[in-house]
């Protein structure tokens, strides 16, 4: 024990006596009031603060509708309709989850799509985006166990697809294949163990947010430039600019998923999932979520088994290594003209290969996947270590004061070049 | 020199214990891991009767054994003589009609896909039933023939055929 420790005084003595014991006052202070953010920072760099909040009203809302589910083939399908008739307020909790994780998700690929076009994910910061990738598997995982929960004809259909897809794997395939469902097929034992992991796995992943912001608060975050903060005048508050910033994208995205969950609730949702799961016959189309749909429209595009399922994961295991394949040291796209405009490429295949794994398999919207699986490992394996080579990258500017003094300063009647406006000026009386 | 003995002591220590800790771990682990697999009351094989007099040339019928849907089908000529047409080495998964039915005109077949485990189509009379005339699954496009055998799409195998016997002209026992 540090008997020096010097001990943060605050004028609250409550504050203190916390303080003096555990230092959390401090860290939050320093954590989350005086940490300095890139002032150039645009909205984009607000879905970190939503992801978390829909993190926290999908365990909220989830935990509120277990209160009133039942595990049970026999009575899953008719739990959740009781919940949707019956039970008060039942309706919203459900509305608000089923929503609410597709809006997670809308929230994660504009969050991942700001780290990959703005550079994020380079030096110093690849730990960070390893940590994010591990997130958005984790939400994917999530995301599968919970759609079986309703068990409607899509939760057995897609479970039984996608636990088949550990079957492709030589000799222990099959093994695994049963030893994850607890039976030869979906079943009991399925819907059991989906709901107890269902039920854990956000944890896991608010554990991961954890690190993965803890991680960010170690170098800072990025910005539209991708260049680092040099001096004081680069930077603002989090508490109250940041914070006020966030809180103006939290009331528009609260009007959009309410404008869903009012209005539209079901949109998103697939009408095969209130007919109750038969084992015995399947849906015509087999439709994942949306948010899965790139993914699933991989796994189509291969006419073999194994090598559509080792793609599919492929896809998703290859962003753990896009740090190192991207040779250039330039973070913004913004200052890289060939390579923006392959990154904007690779954004609208992604959708293009959702859109095709939402609809059959065949003519034209396989060859629209094979394409699509094409760009999106050739960008990968080829564009990014290739551009990152030739490519000769635009002159970066000297500081991010000095992107602001002649970009934006003179638009909103700021200072000379250098000086930030009196309005941003830091609040040294925190 | 004299410390050397003691170094060894240290190491051998050290390593007996970490080893022994990593022992009792991974058989601490292993009563989790198998509880997941699948209970006696699930191993505990089933069988079904089913009565197949009722069943007419050319239709087929779904019964639920072990969970899963099993298709019965009376096979025409043919549809018959389609599948023993077919020379067994051209085949994804070489496989004769005659090993795949005990009588010729009696095909039973576990009714899911080698794929990824849908229900193929094929059973009603209105169904799709693929480019060879058997079974087509909707899911990823798998066509199967009159014989059940995988003949274009991405699933790997034929259609499983379950262990069964006749007890006699108008009963099969599956399982």
């Amino acid at each position: 024990m540090d008997k020096n420790r010097k001990v943060h005084q605050f004028k609250n003595p409550v504050l203190n006596w916390i303080e003096f014991r555990l230092p959390i006052i401090s860290y939050f202070k320093k954590e989350y009031g005086d940490y300095p953010m890139p002032k150039n920072c645009n909205y984009f760099w607000s879905f970190g603060a939503l992801a978390t909040i829909t993190l926290v009203t999908m365990i909220v809302s989830g935990i509120f509708l277990a209160m009133n589910y039942t595990p049970h083939t026999d009575m899953a399908f008719d739990s959740v309709e009781r919940i949707m008739r019956d039970v008060n307020y039942g309706w919203l909790m459900r509305y608000i989850h089923s929503n609410g994780a597709a809006f997670f998700f809308i929230i994660v690929y504009i969050h991942i799509v700001r780290a990959m076009y703005f550079g994020s994910y380079k030096y110093p910061r690849e730990l960070n985006w390893i940590l994010g990738v591990f997130i958005f598997l984790l939400m994917m995982a999530t995301s599968f166990l919970g759609y079986t929960l309703p068990w409607g004809q899509m939760s057995y259909w897609g479970a039984t697809v996608i636990t088949n897809l550990f079957s492709a794997i030589p000799f222990i395939g099959e093994g695994l294949k049963t030893w994850l469902l607890g039976d030869y097929n979906v079943g009991n034992a399925t819907l059991n163990r989906f709901f107890a992991l269902h039920y854990v796995l956000p944890f896991v992943i608010f554990g991961v947010v954890g690190l993965h912001v803890a991680a960010v608060h170690v170098h800072g975050s990025n910005n539209p430039d991708g260049i680092d903060i040099k001096t004081n005048n680069d930077s603002v508050n989090f508490f109250p600019y940041m914070l006020i910033k966030d809180t103006v994208a939290m009331c528009a995205f609260g009007v959009a998923i309410s404008a869903v969950i009012f209005f539209g609730p079901n949109l998103m949702a697939e009408v095969d999932n209130y007919i109750p799961a038969d084992p015995l016959v399947t849906p015509a189309h087999i439709v994942p979520n949306w948010y899965l749909a790139p993914f699933y429209a991989i796994l189509r595009a291969v006419p073999d088994k194994l090598g559509g399922v080792l793609l599919m994961f492929g896809a998703i295991v290859i962003l753990f290594v896009l740090p190192w394949l991207d040779r250039s040291k330039v973070r913004s796209c913004n200052y890289r003209p060939i390579y923006k405009w392959f990154m904007m490429g690779f954004f609208v295949n992604f959708f293009a290969l959702g859109y095709v794994g939402m609809l059959p398999a065949e003519g034209l919207y396989l060859l629209i996947a094979r394409v699509g699986l094409l760009y999106y490992f050739g960008f990968f394996f080829i564009i990014t270590p290739f551009v990152g080579w030739i490519e000769k990258p635009s002159k970066l500017p000297l500081s991010i004061s000095d992107v602001y003094a002649k970009n934006i300063a003179p638009n909103i009647g700021g200072g000379e070049k250098g000086i930030p406006s009196p309005a941003l000026q830091k609040d040294t009386n925190l | 020199m004299a410390k050397k003995p003691k170094n060894k002591r240290r190491d051998f220590l050290q390593l007996s214990t970490v080893t022994l800790g990593a022992v009792g771990t991974a058989a601490f682990i292993w009563p989790f891991l198998k509880s997941m697999s699948p209970a006696e009351d699930t191993l505990a094989a089933g069988s079904t009767e089913v009565d197949i007099s009722a069943i007419e040339e050319g239709q087929s019928i779904t019964i639920k054994w072990r969970g899963k849907p099993v298709f019965i089908k009376k096979r025409t000529k043919d549809e018959i003589d389609a599948a023993k047409m077919v020379q067994a080495s051209d085949l994804r998964d070489p496989q004769d009609d005659a090993d795949r039915v005990q009588k010729e005109e009696w095909l039973v077949l576990v009714g899911v896909c080698t794929h990824l485990g849908c229900v193929p189509l094929g059973q009603k009379v209105s169904d799709m039933k693929g480019e060879y005339d058997g079974w087509y699954c909707p899911c990823h496009g798998s066509h199967y023939d009159t014989s059940g055998r995988i003949r274009k799409g991405p699933a790997p195998k034929n259609l499983d055929v379950p262990p069964y016997t006749f007890l006699n002209d108008n009963t099969i026992k599956i399982g």
